[in-house]
């Protein structure tokens, strides 16, 4: 199978505090990899670079064998500018932890407003497409409600279906499940468990064990802005090699 | 005073509930230290009320008369022009300033600092006569005598408009931060241009922040204008002072100014509550 993420020894500091110290991974199409890591090892950074919110101080990272935020000329990397950046954060959707939803746009207007702005799509078409995708999360009756007439499940639902409106190669979930009540959890996962069955390319940051050992198909741990371990869920999470993976997973079984 | 259950063994302290408290009837209390209040000051308001209508002194009659008369009315419309003036332009410079201020170029972000210091420093009065007597420093300009170009009507919207604009700038700027960082970061995320980030996700955002000093900065600069009577132009004070060099009658046309500023300060506070609802969309609490 091809390679749609390719990360290349990526580094990453703020200020005086290196995050990310060489992270080499590929994924490739199709597949589910699931990242996990204690706090602050560098896994929302990492999947921040991956869409160009984060630039990298050395590495590059590609995207369906398209560099992100850099042309190559020659032995250099050139910076692009922001409106081909725009371009390419296009075809990758990102879920963030608190949904980050725009609060005085309704539903369908959250869903519809990256196809008409960025794709140029006739809104009659964005809204038509939009029904659909919300109807696929669940959230056909809540298309002109406002994000905070809706539970967290739900807006993290919309979220989800706003990333999939730009019909994306590529969907990164950054702790889509942290910032739910226990009891919501289930139906956020249930919606990217579809998507991975549907063989949507994903990379999810999350700290559900359970759902990484159903879902993944490569678990990857990381510690201290490096990855310590990787290989399917059987292997990292029943057997792990490393002494700092045992360590961790006893802590959040 | 005995407990009804019988499994209760200590004695019934007067605090114990009945089982069937929901058939408690519940005594409000009395609030008598309010009705006093409410009674004293209805009583001081109304006095008030008589004592200015019955001063014959205030000569309504007088107030009547020149109320809608033509002066009058001349000098309440360049008021409400003025005052629109300056509001638009004000706004429009400070928005630009309270973006240098947040922009990364730190030489943006310093000149802006500097202007909103300088024009919060100096009264507004200092600064109309400062650029009502800049021709003693810059007798020609432009190939132009100065004091042709600045008119005391000009002298006012130049003046008025960069003092509103320091505080403008400052009103916009607390808009703007007052926006979720990942806002833009979700907006960023989806590709949304610049422009698009600002106009449809940022600024709408912003203006719940921003209408509410907004609307008390245009009602302060409605009456602010009033200060361009020093340089004689005949806004809706000057043109009351005008009538009453002639006739004597200070009081009565200081009533017809102050009733004309009343009267388009409430519609302008209808406005603003109009406004406000409008970017309240989505704030709802959650059902
Ligand atoms: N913009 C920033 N400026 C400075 N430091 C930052 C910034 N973003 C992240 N950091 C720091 O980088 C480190 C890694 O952060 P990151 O958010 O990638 O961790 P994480 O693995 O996602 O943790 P968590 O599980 O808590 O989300 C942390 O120490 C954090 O404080
Ligand atoms: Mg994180």
């Amino acid at each position: 199978m091809s390679v749609m993420v390719d990360i290349r020894s990526v580094h990453k500091s703020f200020g005086p505090l290196e995050v990310l110290k060489g992270i080499d991974l590929s994924v490739r199409a199709g597949e589910v990899t699931v990242v996990l890591g204690p706090s602050g090892s560098g896994k929302s950074t990492l999947l921040r670079t991956i869409n160009h919110l984060e630039k990298v101080d050395r590495g590059a990272v590609s995207v369906d064998g398209t560099l992100i935020g850099y042309r190559r000329v020659g032995d250099r990397l050139h910076e692009l500018p922001e409106r081909e950046v725009l371009k390419q954060r296009t075809r990758i959707g990102f879920v963030f932890q608190n949904f980050h939803l725009f609060p005085h746009l309704t539903v369908v207007e959250n869903v519809v407003e990256a196809p008409v702005s960025a794709l140029k799509r006739p809104r009659e078409q964005a809204v038509r497409d939009a029904r659909r995708l919300l109807e696929r999360v669940g959230l056909a009756d809540k298309a002109d409600a406002y994000p905070k007439q809706l539970s967290g499940g739900q807006q993290q639902r919309v979220a989800i279906a706003r990333a999939l409106a730009l019909e994306p190669k590529l969907l990164l979930f950054d702790e889509p499940t942290s910032a739910l009540d226990p009891e919501l959890v289930g139906e956020v996962l249930d919606v990217i468990r579809d998507l991975a069955r549907q063989g949507t390319t994903m990379i999810v940051v999350t700290h559900e064990i359970g759902f990484a050992r159903e879902v993944a198909d490569t678990v990857v741990f990381m510690a201290d802005g490096r990855i310590v371990e990787q290989g399917p869920p059987g292997q990292v999470l029943d057997a792990p090699r490393e002494e700092r993976t045992r360590a961790f997973l006893s802590k959040v079984l | 005073m005995s407990s009804d259950t019988t499994l209760t063994k200590a004695p019934a302290a007067p605090d114990d509930l009945p089982v069937h408290a929901d058939e408690l009837p519940i005594v409000p209390q009395r609030r008598l230290g309010q009705w006093t209040a409410a009674a004293a000051v209805l009583v001081l308001l109304g006095l008030s009320v008589t004592s200015v209508l019955r001063n014959r002194a205030f000569q309504w009659d007088v107030v009547a008369d020149y109320f809608t008369s033509d002066s009058v009315l001349r000098g309440l419309w360049l008021t409400l022009w003025l005052t629109a003036v300056v509001m638009v332009l004000g706004f429009a410079l400070g928005t630009l300033l309270a973006a240098a201020r947040l922009s990364a170029n730190p030489v943006l972000r310093a000149v802006s600092w500097g202007y909103v210091w300088l024009f919060r420093s100096i009264p507004i009065l200092v600064q109309l006569l400062l650029w009502f007597n800049i021709g003693a420093l810059y007798p020609h300009l432009f190939g132009v005598r100065t004091v042709d170009l600045f008119t005391p009507i000009a002298v006012a919207i130049i003046g008025l408009t960069l003092h509103e604009a320091a505080y403008a700038a400052e009103v916009v700027r607390g808009g703007i931060l007052s926006v979720d960082r990942g806002q833009v970061e979700a907006a960023q995320a989806l590709g949304l241009s610049r422009w698009r980030r600002w106009w449809r996700i940022v600024l709408p955002q912003a203006m719940r922040a921003i209408v509410p000093p907004a609307g008390n900065m245009l009602i302060g600069t409605l009456k602010g204008t009033s200060i361009v009577s020093v340089i004689a132009v005949q806004d809706l004070l000057f043109s009351v002072q005008l009538v009453y060099h002639r006739t004597y009658q200070v009081i009565p046309l200081l009533m017809v100014a102050t009733v004309w500023y009343t009267v388009v300060t409430s519609v302008l506070s209808v406005g603003q509550y109009y406004v406000e609802k409008r970017y309240a969309r989505g704030t709802g609490a959650a059902r």
